[in-house]
């Protein structure tokens, strides 16, 4: 709740927070917001390429479909990934985080040092490869952007983990014989949550942008989907032609990952209030 | 200082080790049977059997890496199965376009970046601080690989002021590799039309990708100016009657701009993973370019050794900017991290 006031309190923030709403009303509610929701799948020759107009606001595609609502559709496929990726990535990352973190000893270096391996690459590139490897898909981008993330949060927790460790509340939760896995989960975990939160937050960001990327290059979603990233690479074969082709997917994509960015930018103020929005991530 | 650089490059091997096994492990597990991956799907049990005995895939797990390794670090990447070429020419051939194309867009975003953010710092929470905090904010979430396209169509194809795709006009060839590096080669080879070309071809996608570098790097210079005007010395320094815009250019940039230079390492990172988006809409030769094509090709070997190289050339830079940064501010090294 502080939280959230903190964030109505910074206009940019909000501005974040309303782009990101925006968007999940669109994808909740898509197949009756969009004008044409059988454009997904379905193809009308007749009317290809055609300038946005009153009938098609942002024209119509390479097969006829209308881009306004394969765009509103999309929303939620770009969505849904992002919260799978990024809750997997939780998943995988905050275990590892608070093991590492609790204990020194060989585990924890392992922990770490496969950590460390992952970090060593940039991530577009280990996911590339393991896309690859695995047979390229959406489902294969979602299990490589995942395998690929947890990292960042497995060194987000792991280094509250080690600051907490030494707190006083910790030593006399363990005086009084609390289990260790009581302490994790009830006590240290709550305190690294909105660290958690921010990296989650600007993990969403990431993801959408990185899959439509995947998209673009042809190793995430596939032909029909109505994927922004599959959408422009698509439009490349139209131009200059069909400028508003490529034109309304991206900047769909801008804009629901700058609102994730401005949001996160805001959750870190207020997670943070010494670090006043100027360190990044 | 000598001793810092030695133990900073020493740290970095583990690293660089660890990612030889993970590329090791992930091309023996996940294909399943790697053997039946490189036969394709077409292949009869004895052909999958054959090319086991060929890549030495019935060797024990512990030999193969071994073997890998030892590979691996001859600079013996394998063959490409899409070209039938050595894996590690391929890329040596093609590694110098990337690094081009990432140093002139660092050097971009490094020119700009500094000076907005100290601008946006000495003007905060002014008119000019919420341009570069828009701007800072939307470079980081606008698509390249979009951007790229949307440069195009605005430079290439309407105006027609700034060529399509390439790294140099077709008719005029290339000059004689030296450094590989076109804007270096044509220089040596004393062709000014050579030279004007590759700068011409170089600056869109260049633009493309230092737009998210120039983002973060603003974004941290601003922080860090902000933090070091809060300094005692700048109090001081007011106090004895030094302008401001002397004192903030001199003074507080070299002490703010340390956290910058380890930005720029991390960014390397994010601006080769941006190069392998605008190599592909800008059809550029590089290593983004010959990743895109191992993929669609299931050419894994030469996917693999990207993977390496780049995590490689990843690890050479922050070591580098590391060295850098204790350079610039010797306490660095003297807190021994």
């Amino acid at each position: 709740m502080t939280a959230l006031r903190h964030i109505l309190r910074d206009p940019v923030a909000t501005f974040g927070l309303l782009l990101v709403l925006a968007a999940v009303v669109v994808a909740l509610f898509a197949p009756w917001l969009a004008p044409y929701p059988d454009d997904a799948f379905e193809s009308h020759l007749l009317q290809r390429l055609r300038a946005p107009s009153a009938e098609f606001p942002f024209g119509t595609d390479n097969l006829g479909r209308d881009i306004l609502s394969r765009v509103i559709l999309g929303t939620r496929d770009a969505l849904t990934v992002a919260l799978a990726v990024v809750g997997a990535a939780i998943a995988i990352g905050v275990p590892v985080g608070l093991l590492a973190g609790w204990r020194e000893g060989w585990l924890a270096e392992t922990l770490m040092r496969v950590t460390d391996v992952f970090l060593a690459v940039p991530q577009l590139i280990l996911a590339l490869a393991l896309g690859q490897l695995m047979a390229p898909g959406i489902g294969t981008a979602m299990v490589a952007l995942a395998l690929t993330y947890w990292p960042f949060f497995a060194r987000t927790v792991f280094a509250e983990t080690r600051r907490l460790r030494g707190a006083l509340f910790v030593d006399a939760l363990a005086g009084i014989g609390a289990h260790p896995a009581r302490i994790l989960l009830l006590h240290v975990l709550p305190n690294a949550a909105p660290a958690i939160l921010v990296r989650a937050t600007i993990g969403m960001g990431f993801t959408i942008l990185t899959a439509a990327l995947l998209g673009f290059l042809g190793v995430g979603a596939a032909p029909p989907s109505p994927d922004w990233g599959l959408m422009v690479s698509e439009a490349r074969q139209h131009l200059p032609e069909a400028w508003w082709f490529p034109t309304f997917p991206g900047l769909a994509i801008l804009l629901l990952v700058l609102g994730f960015n401005l949001l996160g930018d805001g959750l870190r103020d207020a997670a943070d209030p010494r670090l006043r929005r100027s360190r990044g991530h | 200082m000598a001793l810092y650089i030695l133990r900073r490059v020493l740290l970095a091997l583990p690293a660089l080790l660890g990612l030889i096994l993970l590329t090791f492990v992930l091309s023996r597990v996940i294909p399943g049977d790697p053997a039946a991956a490189l036969a394709g799907d077409a292949a009869t049990p004895a052909q999958i059997a054959a090319i086991r005995a060929q890549y030495g895939l019935d060797r024990p797990i512990l030999e193969q890496a071994v073997v890998h390794l030892r590979q691996v670090v001859t600079g013996d990447f394998g063959t490409s199965a899409f070209s039938g070429r050595p894996v590690a020419e391929e890329i040596w051939q093609r590694l110098p376009a990337t690094l081009e194309l990432t140093f002139a867009a660092l050097l971009l975003a490094t020119l700009l970046g500094i000076p907005l953010g100290l601008v946006a710092a000495l003007d905060h929470n002014g008119p000019v601080d919420h341009v570069v905090r828009l701007l800072s904010v939307g470079g980081l979430a606008i698509a390249g690989f979009w951007l790229a396209i949307m440069l195009q169509l605005v430079f290439a194809m309407d105006l027609d002021i700034l060529p399509l795709r390439g790294r140099i006009d077709v008719p005029l060839g290339l000059p004689p590799r030296v450094t590989g590096l076109l804007l270096v080669d044509s220089l040596l080879a004393g062709r000014p039309d050579m030279f004007w070309s590759a700068c011409r071809h170089v600056v869109l996608p260049a633009v493309t990708l230092a737009l998210p570098a120039l983002a973060t790097i603003a974004r941290f210079t601003r922080s860090g100016v902000l933090e070091t005007l809060q300094k005692d010395f700048v109090l001081y320094a007011r106090a004895a009657g030094y302008g401001r815009v002397r004192l903030a250019a001199i003074y507080v940039l070299r002490n703010a701009v340390t956290v910058t230079v380890t930005q720029i390492g991390l960014l390397f990172g994010a601006l080769i993973s941006g190069a392998v988006a605008v190599e592909a809409v800008f059809d550029w030769p590089g290593l983004g370019t010959y990743a895109v094509q191992a993929i669609l090709s299931a050419d894994y070997k030469a996917l693999l050794a990207v993977t390496l190289v780049v995590g490689a050339v990843y690890a050479v830079v922050n070591v580098a900017v590391d060295v850098a940064q204790a350079i610039i501010d010797p306490r660095v090294a003297e807190d021994g991290r």
